[in-house]
């Protein structure tokens, strides 16, 4: 690991990057280079998974069928799922994760750059294949994100296809997790103790060490899939013998952790801006980082929460249930600390600050319709209807995607070496959490009303919130023009950022000129530094 | 309030004119009281979570708006830099949430082990799901048919049908054949399938359970006696192209009622399977 650091690294390397596309954008090992690709890529993914979610509002917006066909509609839930969780959050935290996590433990790189890029470069094409479903005889998977046999088998060409691209987005993910992992683990400076990092450094590495836990799992589960299609297994064929719930246990217990792979990073970047724009440390440090690791351990013994219907026997009900209540507790630790970190500080709104308190609102809404989902009995009437589209949306939407937009706004600054127009970046920002709203508080009235979810048609008395979700829809999706355009007038240009950006902020990364030159920690940061820098200030 | 005719009206014009827009329409909020008892019971456990979780809220909220209103650096507020900790404070706001989940698990539990007991059930149904209807078998009582989408809704959910679907009476939520149950009586459902999971959900009973082929699963309801009428439901297992489409519906009717129509069917059905006996099974 001492070569970056050695004289007879690549001559190149120590000035700032290629100059040929090839080398720069394709075989490159740069930290930045790859992060920032993961993030166009993200982008891109959330733009597709984006059309797809203005597709299923489209049709929805009144009853009966206008636009789609029922099939095509199925294979658009399926597809928008898969895009925005696979496609969009996780490349986006990976992109961010690369950016951030060598600059703010003091290392001068990824600790497998090769890695790296292969981990990056593997999804285009896993999407490549999984999109390419969209336009084969049969349609793009139907079954749901949830992969559900028996129906999932019924899926034909797609089903092959959708699976190996599966197998190829899990194997990028554990690289890239590994990555982070072995990042942490090895490269932080020396004087950069575990207990120095930053918050969201440590939800990465927790979110790293259920990646590599849990994506083996789903790999699992989709690998019998394909044998009990074309292998003439019986995994999960009742016909012989197998037991089309137990794929429900193998999915979820990747699934759950799963879910908190999307948030857990969120709440690392939610606990760097809130302090900032409080201009006070984080209020329980530490007890940030056990709430942390509390959930992700959490996270493994409640996965049959999603399954109260399938008819377990009582007593896995009532574990299930239990331990699903119990998450509420570390959940709530995190609220109440970020309630505290703001409590007597010294608050601005900058763009950053606006996003994390959205989220601080609007995980906390979700966070509670957790709570009502996690009660068995009240369950049975929630589950698989719009309440549960309303719940997940409101924790993954003004949840983790604003803890990405507002991971964004925060760094970006850094990353471009200019400051973004303010203005524009405060009318994304209000009309983004006043239309999120619209779009998804509604959807809590359908399913409580009785909607069930992935229909593409609907009985007339569920028509008005229909369409005031739609029209929310409408406008999210419109809102995030000026995302694109202010992430572009920035990279092309705008007034110079200052190297610390925002005044109260912390963190290694601030010490480092903006922008981020190619390589940055070739000569490891002074320890009087890094402890100036961490969170706690010791 | 309302007992000038002029409010009254004034008030039925107002009303009136938020219902214009979509006549048909209910903007329904809230889940259904439902008509058993284990449904009044998951209502009010759901109500009482609900308040639970607006209390927390007003608390969590409130304390996070006074901190965004009185705290801001242009109105002049120093940070505290020093109050970065407190073992008392996490103690207490690790204590009092285990106690209230505490408050909310005993109900909680009461009510999945009644739901659990089906015991004493005075009738058995067998309900399978099939891409995309369902099929009702009265155990032991020699009846047995299908339910499937009534022809009006499905005429009017084609694509592009140019039937005004809010003319059609209960549109997606009607079938040709519907469950007929006794009211007053302890109706026990073994739900399975044929193909793919469905689910067999009415939101009245309380009642949603997994279809899963190869496998029986058990639930139970018992229709308030007073309580006749027709309830509905849908599939919420997505179970493929027509899972939209694959209502339930469940006419709760008097015991003597009940008799009579099922002696009724079962004529109906000797009827029908007698000159035809090479089609066994
Ligand atoms: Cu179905």
């Amino acid at each position: 690991m001492g070569n970056a650091h050695s004289a007879h690294a690549g001559h190149d390397d120590h000035h700032g990057a290629p100059s040929s596309i090839w080398a720069r954008w394709v075989t490159t090992t740069n930290h930045k280079d790859i992060g920032t690709m993961y993030l166009v890529f993200a982008g891109a993914m959330f733009l597709i998974g984006g059309l797809m979610a203005m597709v299923i509002r489209a049709e929805l917006f009144k009853p009966g069928l206008q636009f789609v066909d029922p099939a095509f509609f199925n294979s658009m839930t399926t597809v928008h799922a898969l895009a925005m969780i696979f496609g969009g959050m996780m490349p986006a935290w990976t992109g961010l994760a690369n950016w951030m996590i060598p600059m703010q433990v003091g290392a001068p790189d990824m600790a497998l750059p090769r890695l790296n890029n292969f981990s990056f470069w593997i999804l285009p094409f896993a999407w490549l294949i999984l999109v390419a479903t969209l336009f084969m005889p049969g349609g793009a998977p139907a079954g749901g994100w949830t992969l559900y046999p028996p129906l999932v088998l019924q899926g034909g060409d797609s089903l092959p296809m959708a699976i190996f691209a599966v197998h190829l987005m899990g194997a990028s993910s554990i690289m890239g997790a590994i990555n982070v992992i072995v990042t942490i683990m090895n490269m932080r400076a020396p004087g950069m103790t575990l207990l120095r990092m930053p918050l969201f450094c440590w939800t990465w590495l927790i979110t790293a060490y259920l990646l590599i836990l849990v994506m083996p799992v789903l790999a699992g589960a989709v690998t019998m899939l394909l044998t009990d299609h074309f292998f003439g297994t019986s995994f999960f064929n009742a016909a012989g013998g197998g037991d089309p719930v137990m794929f429900q246990h193998i999915f979820w217990f990747f699934g759950h952790p799963e879910v908190y792979i999307l948030i857990l990073p969120s709440f690392g970047v939610v606990s760097e801006i809130l302090p900032t724009f409080s201009r006070k440390p984080l209020f329980g440090y530490e007890s940030m980082v056990y709430a942390t690791a509390s959930i992700g351990f959490l996270s493994f013994i409640v996965w049959a929460h999603h399954m109260f219907t399938t008819g377990m026997p009582l007593a896995g009900e009532l574990f299930f249930m239990l331990t699903t209540m119990l998450i509420a507790v570390p959940t709530g630790v995190k609220v109440f600390n970020w309630s505290a970190t703001m409590w007597k500080g010294s608050i601005s709104f900058e763009p950053p600050m606006l996003w994390a308190v959205s989220f601080l609102f609007m995980f906390t809404i979700g966070g509670f319709s957790g709570l009502m989902l996690a009660i068995a009995p009240a369950d049975f009437q929630y589950h698989d209807t719009y309440f549960v589209v309303a719940h997940f949306h409101y924790v993954l939407v003004p949840g983790a995607l604003f803890a990405i937009i507002g991971a964004v706004y925060y760094w970006l600054p850094k990353w471009s070496g200019h400051m973004y127009n303010m203005s524009l970046a405060k009318w994304h920002f209000w009309l983004s959490t006043i239309f999120v709203n619209v779009l998804f508080f509604p959807q809590h009235f359908l399913g409580l009303a009785g909607m069930p979810r992935r229909i593409p048609d609907y009985s007339t008395q569920f028509a008005d919130w229909n369409m005031v979700s739609s029209i929310g829809a409408f406008g999210f999706a419109l809102s995030q023009v000026l995302f694109l355009v202010l992430i572009w007038k920035t990279v092309k240009g705008g007034a110079k950022a200052t190297d610390q950006v925002w005044e109260g902020a912390r963190g290694l990364e601030w010490n480092l000129p903006s922008p981020a030159p190619y390589h940055t920690w070739e000569k490891a940061p002074a320890e009087a530094a890094i402890i100036q820098a961490s969170p706690t200030g010791h | 309030m309302l007992r000038k005719p002029g409010s009254l009206s004034a008030v039925a014009a107002f009303v009136a004119a938020l219902a214009a827009p979509a006549a048909h329409a209910e903007w329904g909020l809230n889940m259904t009281r439902g008509v058993t008892q284990i449904s009044r019971d998951v209502y009010s456990l759901h109500m009482t979570i609900f308040w639970w979780c607006v209390a927390i809220a007003v608390f969590v909220f409130g304390w996070m708006v006074v901190s965004l209103v009185k705290f801001r650096k242009s109105k002049g507020a120093i940070p505290d830099t020093a109050m970065v900790h407190s073992t008392k404070a996490e103690i207490i706001w690790t204590v009092i949430p285990v106690v209230i989940l505490v408050i909310l698990a005993v109900p909680s539990a009461r009510t999945l082990i009644q739901i659990d007991d089906s015991s004493k059930t005075q009738l058995s149904i067998k309900v399978t799901g099939f891409q995309w209807k369902w099929q009702y078998d009265y155990l032991d009582k020699g009846v047995s048919y299908f339910s499937t989408l009534k022809r009006d809704s499905d005429a009017a959910r084609q694509m592009n049908s140019g039937i005004d679907v809010n003319g059609v009476d209960n549109y997606l939520l009607d079938v040709d054949n519907p469950l007929v149950v006794p009211v007053g009586t302890k109706v026990r459902v073994l739900i399975t399938a044929q193909d793919v999971i469905h689910a067999w959900w009415v939101p009245a009973f309380a009642v949603k359970k997994d279809a899963i082929p190869g496998f029986v699963n058990e639930a139970w309801f018992e229709v308030d006696a007073d309580k006749t009428g027709t309830y509905r439901g849908q599939c919420t297992e997505l179970c493929g192209r027509d899972h939209g489409f694959m209502p339930i519906v469940v006419k709760a009717v008097s015991k003597e009622d009940f008799e009579a129509w099922l002696k009724a069917k079962q004529d109906e059905q000797k009827q029908a399977s007698l000159p035809a006996p090479a089609t066994a099974g």
